[in-house]
């Protein structure tokens, strides 16, 4: 499992970077490499290129304008995660990434190479579709903003045209008062998901929910919300009843297929299972 | 195969290396400088076998360029030893039965190194999460994270 | 005399090395000058090599050779059976290589040997590979119908039925409670944390080769690869580092340990083969994977009165060199530490295009294990007894031994088991979980958890002979070197040898070093597999010792001028009867080298009890283990 040959570019700015890849459709941006290095160690690509992410300034940044989150593509899970400022604006993304991969891949895997690999079972993705987050993508016609319901197209495939880079990642701050509730099911610490969901929602002065945001992980060939269970419990007050059958439209709304990991209906029904466990969660009910 | 420079430290010493920009970095390490404590147990990010310190950090030396070492700082479980004595997280392996085999052990060391400098007070829960990412088949992880549990002492007290 | 170091709990002298990396296993041998060999694995489970085409990758630059069958001499090499062979199994063997039909995906069609594992891997990608598809055998039932056969000239897809009998299990059982049940057991395989890996050297002007990372039974794998290659098994080093998990697995012969020396034979350079993970998840022996129908028969008391049925093994697409212990195994220890005065069980083993399985941890065992005791739950459900009191009733007691069990067809040996006190361990795993408290949680859902308590009783067989040898050596700097034919296998077996030999001698274990593992050491010796190296291995140290304490006392009446019988020996001295003392040291050059043998025809059984206290949660599948 020796990776196949490449030549390797460090570029210190964005431009570089951008006419490298522009200059050769073969040339692959390399982030974290903690997804990219595995599919080539794996010989499932062969880049000519690698153009370095790493040494481009300022493309780490995590900061806050106008009630928006906005993290810079190559800032590495650890990072995020011990970020201040996520954890006052964002403690659903920092929720969210205490279960991406394990501890040595949090320290190098980057939100940027995330986004870009398009993992169906990745966590970021989830909480990016639930949270209505904005991509910002940077490529030779200059720089350009993407409702991340655009930007997943299928499994490992995204909206970004040839050498196009994703920037950075712009989440809305939560409003303090927001309920929300994350789970996922793996076999093992850090494998990737079976099943996950990412719930969110606030609720109104009597009590009801208003504006529910769910979005699954692993319940589909790409990153997916998941309309029908928000459809449920939109205008409901929250109880075991209302949140399963939120969950009980939720595996129906999955299409995951079958595959070595369990069958189909495995998969829904753990789709619903996590969606009720996300919601109980963020509603502060305890199930049976 | 057209190789690169790269100068980089290992283990505190400032190293000059020219590898070839497909050569991961562990086996940089182990061919190029002869640091074979780093093992590759799997090449593709799965085991934590080759875990080794990135300016600190616990990182997999499979999942990163040689080149990418450029201008950081690396450190090997030879580097985390000395010949005189165990290290207290080494001994406290030792003393709980915490290897067998002994092939995860670099990375399983490594690792809680990592974790234990960052996070002296680590309970139990913590360490069998940081330590997820290392797969051991002969133990069955129960003497690893009392050997980690144990050492913590000795990191709470050089914090002092 | 200090207390003996046997039976205390001692710090593994291993542990020093393994702890800083700075272990030694196969692919930490600094070997700058070797080339580098990768394998050109087959994509398909089953098919015909319609072409092999290998000209452009041989032009890569840094491609020293590939080699195929073509290379090699049809027929090529087939790997023999180590462990329980018969000649109707020989046609099952697999080639070393394949030759014109592959029939499991990751089977060896030819190797690169190059300046590089990198370079070698790119060559592959430029080998011209076209294989004409025949139908996959998957499941023991496909076998059954065989759609296609693995082995066109054998007429069937049944390589062999294996039968274990004791008393008469076809007989009426007026009155009896008859519990069957289907049951199955999935593949598993090693995943040892290090892959397995080779480094061969030729000397060609010695006419000499040096293979480096054997294991578990090194002999063995030189007396077949001698046989292979024409060469004097002498002629032949087989070398064994630190290595990184065995699970039965590793130090079986393999292709790849006939083609790796075969290579630097041929090319009269040293090559190194590193397996990748992905090839030890498709090459390595597999295990387990069996199904089985099997009747339990009690009297209404309780009694088993007998069980009969018929387990099938999905062996994979070849019969390799331990291959036949599993089958073996499921039948023949069904039983297990209990008394089932009558038994027929039938193994049949089924040729399937997946990658051929071998000994895994307790091979066969584990298997049976799970039928016997889950059928011993159902016939306590059935009975309306307790579950302990079942077992109990039925496990063999030590009154009763020596109690012999099922004999199994071809090799026919009978067994029996010798000692033990089943009952005792019994009773002591059931304190040890707290048993009587888990009862009422067995069954019950708590916090989204359903609590699932049980146990179960085993046995499990050791000390395979025919013999174990060892050799001790005084040194001039009163250290004894002890050589054993025991293998390392990542078990702390230096440790425990060094216990053993400390003790007989009365010497430190800092007096001593030992060496272990490799054919160098010693002329015969045989390794590490079936729960062996330490009662084998450690008892031919133990003769050795007693040779070695002779000489010593003779050398020392010579130099003290008294009678051997009347040297006392102390640790590292000899005293006289009128006290006069000489050191171990001042004798080496009178001391021959002691060697030690334990031959052993009669297989151990050791017992246990497990229990378990699980939870599940329904909704995911997720078993957490409380206990």
């Amino acid at each position: 499992m020796k990776l196949p040959d490449f030549t390797y570019a460090a570029p210190t700015d964005l431009r570089g970077a951008i006419s490298l890849l522009a200059a050769d459709p073969a040339a692959r941006a390399l982030a974290g490499g903690q997804s990219l290095i595995p599919v080539l160690a794996f010989r499932l690509g062969a880049p000519s290129m690698l153009v370095d992410l790493s040494n481009i300034a300022d493309l780490d940044k995590i900061e806050v304008n106008n009630a928006r989150l906005r993290i810079g593509a190559m800032a590495r899970w650890a990072a995020v995660a011990e970020s201040p400022l996520v954890h006052t604006h964002h403690p659903l993304l920092r929720a969210a990434i205490s279960h991406v991969a394990h501890y040595q891949v949090r320290n190098r895997g980057t939100i940027g190479g995330s986004l870009a690999h398009a993992d169906p079972a990745a966590e970021l993705a989830a909480v990016a579709l639930a949270c209505d987050a904005t991509i910002i993508a940077q490529g030779p016609q200059g720089q350009r903003r993407i409702a991340v319901a655009d930007f997943f197209c299928g499994a490992l495939t995204t909206a970004l045209t040839p050498a196009e880079l994703v920037i950075a990642l712009e989440l809305p701050c939560m409003p303090t008062d927001l309920r929300w509730g994350f789970a996922e099911f793996a076999r093992r610490r850090g494998d990737f998901a079976l099943a996950g969901a990412v719930v969110h929602f606030s609720l109104d002065a009597a009590g009801a929910i208003i504006n529910p945001h769910i979005a699954g992980i692993g319940a589909s060939d790409r990153p997916r919300r998941l309309t029908a269970p928000e459809t449920v419990l939109a205008g409901q007050a929250p109880s075991l009843a209302i949140l399963r059958a939120a969950a009980d439209v939720a595996t129906a709304e999955t299409d995951a297929a079958d595959d070595l990991h369990g069958s189909a209906a495995y998969r829904r029904s753990l789709a619903g299972t996590m969606v009720l466990r996300a919601l109980a969660d963020a509603c502060a009910i305890t199930l049976p | 195969m057209p190789t690169l420079p790269i100068d980089c430290t290992v283990n505190g010493a400032a190293t000059h290396l020219d590898v070839a920009p497909r050569t991961i970095l562990a086996d940089a390490l182990r061919q190029d400088l002869g640091l074979t404590g780093t093992h590759v147990g799997c090449a593709h990010g799965s085991c934590g076998a080759c875990t080794i310190l990135l300016d600190g950090a616990a990182v997999r030396s499979c999942l990163m360029l040689a080149v990418q070492a450029a201008g950081h700082a690396i450190t090997t479980i030879e580097g985390l030893s000395n010949p005189d004595a165990l290290t207290p997280l080494q001994a406290a392996f030792r003393k709980h039965g915490a290897l067998q085999c002994g092939f995860c052990t670099p990375g399983m060391i490594v690792t809680a190194h990592a974790l234990l400098s960052a996070n002296p007070d680590a309970d139990a829960d913590t360490i069998r999460d940081m330590l997820s990412g290392n797969l051991c088949r002969c133990t069955g992880y129960i003497s690893i994270i009392e050997a980690v549990l144990d050492a913590r002492a000795a990191y709470q007290e050089a914090r002092a | 005399m200090n207390a003996p170091l046997v039976g205390q709990p001692i710090e593994r002298i291993e542990d020093l090395r393994l702890l800083r990396g700075a272990g030694c296993f196969t692919d930490d041998i600094a070997a700058p000058d070797a080339l580098a060999a990768v394998i050109l694995r087959s994509p398909l489970a089953h098919g015909l090599i319609t072409r092999l085409d290998t000209e452009a990758a041989q032009k890569l630059p840094g491609v020293v050779s590939i080699i195929t069958a073509r290379t090699i001499g049809m027929p090529v090499p087939t790997i023999p059976l180590r462990l329980a062979p018969l000649a109707e199994l020989v046609p099952y063997e697999q080639p070393v290589i394949a030759q014109d039909r592959v029939r499991y995906v990751g089977e060896p069609i030819a190797m690169v040997v190059a300046t590089s594992a990198a370079i070698a891997e790119d060559a592959l990608d430029l080998i011209e590979l076209e294989i004409a598809p025949l139908p996959a055998i998957v499941t023991n039932d496909d076998a059954a119908a065989a759609a296609a056969l693995l082995f066109p000239d054998s007429g069937s897809n049944l390589c062999i039925t294996y039968t274990a009998r004791l008393g008469d299990a076809a007989q009426e059982f007026p009155g009896a409670i008859i519990v069957e049940d289907d049951f199955s057991t999935q593949r598993h395989t090693a995943a040892t944390m290090e892959t397995r890996g080779l480094l061969a050297r030729w000397d060609a002007a010695r006419g000499h080769l040096t293979v480096h990372g054997a294991a578990k039974a090194p002999w063995a794998g030189r007396r077949m690869l001698a046989r292979q290659l024409g060469l004097d098994e002498f002629s032949i080093d087989m070398i064994a580092v630190d290595v990184g998990g065995g699970f039965g697995m590793r130090g079986e012969f393999y292709p790849e340990d006939f083609l790796v020396p075969f290579a630097a034979r041929h090319l009269d350079r040293p090559v190194k083969w590193i397996e990748d993970r992905r090839e030890h998840l498709l090459s390595a022996n597999h295990a387990r994977e069996f199904d089985a129908h099997l009747q339990l028969i009690l009297s209404p008391a309780g009694d088993i009165l007998a069980v009969r049925g018929r387990a099938r093994c999905n062996l994979g697409a070849y019969m390799r060199a331990n291959a036949s212990i599993a089958p073996r195994n499921v039948a023949q220890f069904f039983s297990g530490p209990y008394r089932i005065p009558n038994i027929a069980i039938d193994t049949d083993v089924f040729l399937t295009n997946k990658t051929p399985t071998g000994t895994y941890r307790g091979p066969g065992r584990f298997e049976t294990d799970f039928f016997r005791e889950r059928l011993l739950d159902l016939a306590a459900e059935r009975l309306g007894m307790d579950r302990v009191v079942l077992r109990r009733r039925n496990l063999i007691t030590s009154a009763q031994m020596p109690h012999p069990i099922a004999t199994v067809s071809a090799p026919v040996k009978a067994e029996e088991l010798d000692s033990g006190d089943y009952a005792e361990t019994l009773d002591r795993c059931l304190g040890a979980i707290g048993w009587d408290r888990l009862q009422p949680l067995r069954g019950q859902r708590i916090n989204g958890r359903h609590h699932g308590v049980a146990v179960g009783c085993f046995i499990e067989g050791g000390a395979a002979g025919p013999s174990e040898h060892a050799r001790l050596e005084l040194g001039a700097d009163g250290m004894v070197d002890v050589f054993v034919g025991s293998s390392m296998v990542g078990q702390g077996l230096e440790t425990v040898l060094l216990q053993i030999s400390a003790d007989a001698l009365g010497l430190p274990m800092e007096r001593l070093r030992i060496f272990h593992g490799s054919t160098t050491y010693l002329r015969i010796g045989f390794g590490s597999f079936h729960s062996r190296s330490t009662v084998m291995g450690g008892t031919a140290i133990l003769n050795a010792a007693t040779t070695l304490k002779e000489a010593i006392r003779a050398a020392a009446g010579r130099r003290l001028n008294c009678a051997p019988d009347e040297v006392l020996l102390g640790a590292g001295t000899a005293t006289n009867p009128s006290g006069a003392i000489v050191n171990w040291a001042e004798l080496a050059a009178d001391v021959p080298a002691a060697p030690g043998q334990f031959d052993n025809h009669t297989h151990t059984y050791a017992y246990g009890a497990h229990a378990a206290h699980v939870g599940v949660d329904i909704a995911t599948g997720h078993v957490e283990i409380f206990d």
